[in-house]
């Protein structure tokens, strides 16, 4: 066949996450490097933007999880991250849970809403899934809008909080809350890691590249869909309820649409079905929002720019680009 | 006659919106045969494919396969009783690495795969096999490589060694030899005989030469209805074979 010379080529970093022994040492490493960087970080940087940071990188891991390597487009990953951000803020505020349950409960919630909500979407395929999945989170938008008692409507619930973990260690210092963050953050990147690496995982990476194939070869395509849906969406919980501890607050702007949007952003500018992609996106889209916020409303527009110019130019997001460089997956 | 029958349609018929792709097809196919389907275009040949691996439900009539109605099944569970298609694009996993794509038939073998809290070195002891299958096509260069990057009849080949690596009692290969060289040709014919024993195949194909060397048994469609049926000698000779392959004579149109 005519293209016999392009078989010769080697391996781009084009197949995400396979696993020869060179890419599963250079991954344990930059681990181990963002490892690092998280003990670091707190005597560099303010522990507050760091948790920030943490946070919403936490929920484009969730996000990356679901369409890097589940091929599943969701434009309401709010509703998880934000349904999670309430139940843990009200848990914590009204029932007096200690952090990490109230966490755990938010984690849950989202977990099961996102049962419910996988379950209706994945009926669909590509851009219809991604509106169903859109117009459910708008349904919890209006829940949280419409039940004050609950949500706080457009006050939210203010002054949550931060509790003692385990009932021992108080959080109110924002160096102690940073290690615990730093751990979530870190367990849920391992959780990730460990997914895509998974029996389970491969066969969802097969149902992404061909899903009529993985079908025939006798694989129940939408039970692992779904699968990944639940897990995603229970990622996505996690990082929104310590979001909540983090900032004592939970709001409207968590479940609002803008906010599925802008975790779509991250995980573009960091790199779509790359590891660690999300997180450098995370990074970019938060650093820009804090250290641009005084040009009021134009970090909109400049957030609007960066988003065009990286999706004519550098496709792949920034560890996409690094990742062909160095000819390994990221 | 008592025949060994393995998989066996009657009065299947589909109906798209007025249309009747495929009219009351009686399909008998003997265990242990390679048998094609062939015809002009519009016969309904993929239809019929389609409603035989259950990508499409049949509007009436019935299809057993093994002594079981699988009229009503889902296409993954006809897979799982042993009943393995491909595809008339070639179906790879383009971003999974050539041995990778196999190993995830080979992974069919564990049940189901909902392990997400295991690592993947759980699938290591199923590498050799992969590999073997990989080495059968002739791949063995190329296993580290994503899918993508495989040459059309490569593709092909790859995709036949997926499909063996569920050992499947039957395969049902659509086209395996569409837009194939003539060099893949003889390649993917030989690996279909090798791998047709203990087997049954059915295939969906135009290249007629192959179909002429290859099949037992063929089946002639034409309008959604069978024409004729008998092997190639039988069949090429019929005249409303002849008549429907537009004068154009059957031994001569490839």
């Amino acid at each position: 066949m005519a293209d016999i010379a392009a078989t010769d080529a080697p391996a781009a970093a084009r197949s995400s996450g396979e696993a020869d022994k060179g890419t599963l040492r250079l991954h344990r490493a930059i681990m181990i490097g963002i490892a690092i960087a998280l003990v670091i970080a707190p005597f560099v940087a303010y522990p507050v933007f760091v948790m920030k940071v943490l946070c919403f990188a936490l929920f484009a891991l969730a996000f990356n999880l679901l369409l890097g390597y589940g091929g599943l487009l969701s434009f309401g990953h709010a509703a998880y991250f934000g349904m999670a951000s309430y139940v843990c803020a009200f848990t914590a505020k009204n029932w007096g849970l200690t952090p990490e349950l109230a966490i755990l409960l938010g984690t849950a919630v989202s977990g099961g809403l996102g049962l419910v909500f996988g379950a209706l979407a994945i009926r669909r395929q590509g851009i219809y899934f991604a509106m169903i999945t859109l117009a459910l989170a708008q349904m919890v938008f209006f829940f949280s809008l419409q039940t004050p008692r609950f949500t706080g409507g457009e006050d939210g619930i203010q002054a949550v909080p931060r509790g003692k973990l385990f009932g021992l260690i108080d959080l109110a210092d924002d160096r102690a809350l940073y290690w615990l963050v730093a751990a979530i953050f870190m367990a849920g990147l391992l959780a990730m890691y460990r997914i895509i690496h998974s029996p389970f995982g491969q066969v969802c990476k097969a149902i992404r590249d061909n899903e009529p194939r993985a079908i025939s070869l006798g694989y129940r395509a939408n039970q692992y869909k779904l699968a990944v849906f639940v897990l995603s969406a229970m990622l996505a919980g996690l990082a929104g309820s310590t979001k909540a501890i983090v900032f004592q607050l939970a709001s409207l702007t968590d479940v609002h649409w803008s906010m599925s949007g802008e975790v779509v952003l991250m995980t573009l500018v960091g790199g779509l079905g790359t590891v660690f992609g999300p997180i450098a996106g995370a990074l970019v889209i938060v650093s820009m929002q804090n250290y641009l916020a005084s040009l009021g409303a134009w970090v909109t527009v400049v957030q609007g720019v960066i988003f065009v110019i990286c999706v004519m130019t550098f496709r792949e997001g920034i560890v996409g680009v690094i990742s062909k460089w160095i000819g390994k997956p990221l | 006659m008592t025949e060994d029958i393995i998989l066996s349609t009657s009065g299947l018929t589909k109906d798209f919106g007025g249309f009747t792709a495929v009219n009351g097809v009686d399909l008998k196919v003997r265990r242990g045969t390679i048998h094609a389907l062939i015809g002009p275009n519009g016969a309904g040949k993929t239809t019929c494919f389609n409603l035989l691996t259950k990508f499409l439900a049949p509007t009436k009539g019935a299809i057993v396969y093994n002594g079981r109605d699988i009229t009503r099944q889902k296409p993954a569970e006809i897979a799982r009783l042993g009943l393995v298609r491909s595809f008339q694009i070639s179906a790879v996993f383009p971003q999974l690495s050539v041995k990778t794509n196999v190993r995830i038939a080979l992974q069919r073998k564990r049940g189901d795969s909902f392990d997400f809290w295991r690592s993947e070195a759980v699938l290591k002891p199923l590498d050799e096999e992969a590999l073997r299958l990989v080495e059968a096509v002739g791949l063995s260069a190329f296993a580290e490589l994503p899918a993508v990057e495989l040459s059309y009849g490569r593709k092909r080949a790859l995709e036949i060694a997926t499909t063996l690596a569920l050992d499947p009692e039957m395969m049902l290969l659509d086209e395996p030899m569409a837009g194939m060289g003539r060099e893949d040709v003889e390649r993917i014919e030989q690996l279909i005989r090798k791998v047709s024993e203990n087997r049954t195949i059915l295939m969906v194909e135009h290249n007629l030469s192959v179909v002429a060397s290859l099949c037992d048994h063929i089946t002639v469609l034409a309008r959604g209805q069978v024409l004729a049926e008998g092997d190639y000698a039988h069949v090429s000779k019929d005249p409303r074979v002849i008549e429907a392959y537009i004068g154009s004579g059957v031994g001569h149109a490839h």
